[in-house]
């Protein structure tokens, strides 16, 4: 009798578990990939397309289904690289290409050249530029991530990329530890 | 006068050095032959500028306007040329640069016109505008604006105004109230009425016997008035360790005075909100203690952007000077480049030689002594910030309350292991909030880039159905029109046909001038 009584309880007690935790993961089901979604979250949003897939997201799902390197994000860095490796348990690689860590810069029209064609409105990733057509453009700077695309679309040549003035962050502390039996 | 009736926790009692210029009377500095005047306060954004280079300002003319809510106004402090607005070296630990107005005096001190403000028929608005537009800001060290504190909202109770002056070597607050009690406590009746507060308590340390008697005398009278001397113990003129100290109000983690009805002015501030209601004077000067290895120490009345050098020279520096330190020993910063201009904030210049601050000896590891938590004045964990912050285990700080850490030194000067405790803070904030900005940048960046693809999808897709349905309805006016319907390719050849007619049906159109469309109006 106490045999049965037991199992029976079990047995419902693991149905009842089991049903609650069939219906958790209906009601609380993640939205699209969350590793994509993780790996993205590490990436800069420079949107360059310098690791040759268009944009941030689109190089976070080539690395989730293992169809690209970890270390082909220039903007990212060394740090990026590294931020990545954690993540997803990799070996840390140094940067592809010639690998150096570029300060950033932002882009700059001059307006006494540009004639309005709007061509690097369209070229940029994350709408930093403001104008219409045959009027002056202006790129918004606190908007600009620095990526180089407007460049090269400019007919006249009239957009250079200009450094961001270095905030200078207190620095680590760094200094020699006395010896203890020194 | 009345003793402090509460206190604050830790807090150290380093030498205060303050004899060496307390009985330095404020003398006006001689006029510098060229001024930069920064034409933004601390770590802001630079004002919108209102003068051009070669133009002739006057003592008090408006420099720039402040570029958002969290500004106040700039000024020129003397008549002269602005030879130029560019960037140059700022009174900062970093040497960065900020925009100044490089100002040649003419010697004239030609003010600009100026009058005394209705303080009683303007409106509550209108006064705080009248603080902002003469560009005061607090002058104790934070340089924040003096309208924002008295316009956010809060009912406030208790005006408290510091003239404690705890940091070691200091002495301008101190002259300031024995020579200008009067003034100070005007322009504290000001702030109170401003603030709506009842009553007002001045907090000033019992190592300033003079000051207290200055004060307690001019304020003779004045019902709303309560001098209370508080004991000499370094930081005790920290405005939470003030505020606990004569109100009794613990101000707990991450929230401000108002918030617990209390605003907390320094002494400095309110002489200047004085000159601002009562003469219609902006901030353009201040008390600067000129002290450490000189030969002149004095307290000087010195004009907002005149070059630290030249202030320095005034004291006459020993030779053995290694470093000019702004602000105190405590909490004050080595200036890399004396070139920079005096800020509003800047209260004192220490020349400092090796003989008076000795090299902090090698640090060694910490022995986990719980000194320094002893010290802490903000009741945090100092030992464990500094692991934290040594392991740049960021996430971790939040927790331990790092930005409750008022980076008053107390935890450091007493650490038996010697290590730089507060550099360890500072570094970690200024990396917290890197990495909170440059994620918030992040995220706005990915923000625009997903609406702009989304936006760029829908267009391709809108222009596809335009074209569709476009295509749809020439068809159907062609097998309106009866043209028959041929297999195959018949309905592209149907519209490729029907395109060349509509070409041709326009040229003919342009051949022949237009019908007018509309009958002419009858007269
Ligand atoms: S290389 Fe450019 S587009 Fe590619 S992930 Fe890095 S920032 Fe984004
Ligand atoms: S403005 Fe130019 S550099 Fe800046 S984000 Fe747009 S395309 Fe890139
Ligand atoms: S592409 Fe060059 S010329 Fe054209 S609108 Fe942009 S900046 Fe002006
Ligand atoms: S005082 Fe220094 S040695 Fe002692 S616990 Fe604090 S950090 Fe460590
Ligand atoms: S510097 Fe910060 S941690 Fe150290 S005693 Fe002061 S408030 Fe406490």
């Amino acid at each position: 009798m106490g045999i049965v009584l037991a199992t029976l309880v079990v047995v419902s007690l693991a149905a009842l578990l089991g049903g609650a935790l069939g219906l958790a993961a209906v009601i609380f089901r993640v939205e699209g990939d969350p590793l994509v979604e993780r790996i993205d979250a590490i990436l800069p949003q420079t949107q360059c397309g310098q690791c040759g897939f268009p944009g941030c997201k689109a190089y976070a799902s080539a690395i989730a289904e293992g169809r690209a390197e970890i270390n082909l994000c220039p903007p990212g860095g060394e740090a990026g690289v590294r931020a990545l490796a954690d993540l997803l348990g990799r070996e840390f690689k140094p940067l592809a290409g010639d690998g150096a860590d570029k300060p950033k810069t932002i882009a700059h029209i001059d307006e006494q050249q540009c004639i309005g064609c709007t061509l690097c409105i369209q070229a940029c990733p994350v709408d930093a530029i403001a104008g219409a057509a045959k009027q002056l453009h202006a790129v918004v700077p606190q908007l600009c991530t620095g990526c180089e695309l407007c460049m090269s679309p400019c007919p006249v040549e009239c957009i250079h990329m200009q450094a961001v003035p270095a905030a200078r962050p207190w620095p680590y502390p760094v200094f020699a530890l006395k010896q203890e039996n020194a | 006068m009345q003793p402090a009736p509460y206190s604050f926790p830790g807090g150290i009692h380093p030498e205060t050095h303050k004899a060496l210029t307390r009985e330095a009377a404020i003398a006006p500095a001689p006029l510098p032959a060229q001024l930069f005047v920064p034409l933004q306060e601390k770590g802001r954004a630079p004002g919108r500028i209102v003068v051009r280079a070669g133009e002739r300002v006057l003592k008090g003319q408006k420099l720039a306007e402040p570029a958002d809510a969290l500004g106040a106004a700039m000024h020129a402090p003397t008549s002269g040329e602005v030879r130029a607005i560019a960037p140059h070296p700022l009174a900062q630990a970093d040497g960065g640069e900020g925009l100044c107005a490089h100002i040649v005096p003419d010697g004239k001190e030609e003010w600009t016109p100026h009058a005394p403000f209705d303080l009683q028929s303007a409106t509550h608005e209108a006064a705080l505008r009248h603080l902002r537009d003469s560009g005061i800001v607090g002058l104790g060290g934070a340089a924040f604006p003096s309208h924002i504190k008295l316009g956010d909202g809060h009912q406030i109770h208790t005006l408290v105004l510091n003239g404690a002056e705890c940091e070691p070597w200091i002495t301008c607050d101190e002259r300031l109230m024995r020579e200008q009690a009067t003034a100070i406590l005007r322009g504290a009746q000001i702030l109170a009425q401003l603030a709506g507060a009842a009553e007002i308590r001045v907090g000033i340390e019992d190592n300033k016997p003079e000051a207290l008697a200055a004060m307690e005398v001019a304020s003779a009278g004045q019902a709303n008035v309560q001098v209370f001397s508080v004991p000499t113990r370094y930081p005790a003129g920290g405005e939470k360790q003030l505020i606990e100290s004569l109100t009794g109000i613990r101000i707990p983690a991450g929230r401000y005075g108002p918030q617990y009805g209390v605003q907390c002015f320094n002494v400095g501030t309110a002489h200047a909100v004085a000159r601002a209601i009562d003469h219609g004077e902006p901030l353009i000067s201040r008390v600067v203690t000129l002290t450490g290895a000189v030969r002149r120490p004095a307290n000087v009345e010195a004009l907002i952007g005149t070059p630290i050098a030249d202030l320095l020279a005034l004291a006459e520096p020993e030779n053995n000077v290694t470093r000019t330190l702004l602000g105190g020993p405590m909490m004050g910063v080595a200036l890399p480049n004396l070139a920079a201009p005096l800020p509003k904030h800047g209260n004192c210049l220490i020349a400092a030689s090796d003989a008076l601050f000795p090299p902090r000896p090698a640090p060694s590891p910490c022995i986990r002594c719980t000194a320094c938590a002893q010290a802490c004045p903000q009741r945090l964990q100092p030992f464990e910030l500094y692991w934290f912050a040594h392991a740049r285990a960021f996430d971790k700080l939040a927790r331990y309350r790092l930005f409750d850490c008022i980076e008053c030194g107390a935890c450091a000067w007493v650490c038996p292991a010697n290590l730089p405790l507060v550099d360890y803070y500072r570094f970690a904030k200024d990396a917290i909030r890197t990495q909170e900005r440059e994620r918030r940048a992040a995220d706005s960046a990915r923000e625009r880039f997903e609406w702009r693809s989304f936006r760029l999808a829908r267009e391709k897709e809108e222009k596809a159905a335009r074209l569709k349905a476009r295509a749809a309805e020439t068809l159907s006016q062609m097998n309106n029109e009866g043209a028959p319907p041929d297999a195959g390719s018949a309905d592209k050849q149907a519209l490729i046909a029907a395109a060349v007619a509509r070409a041709a049906a326009q040229k003919a159109a342009a051949e022949t001038p237009p019908p007018p469309t509309e009958e002419p109006p009858q007269p």
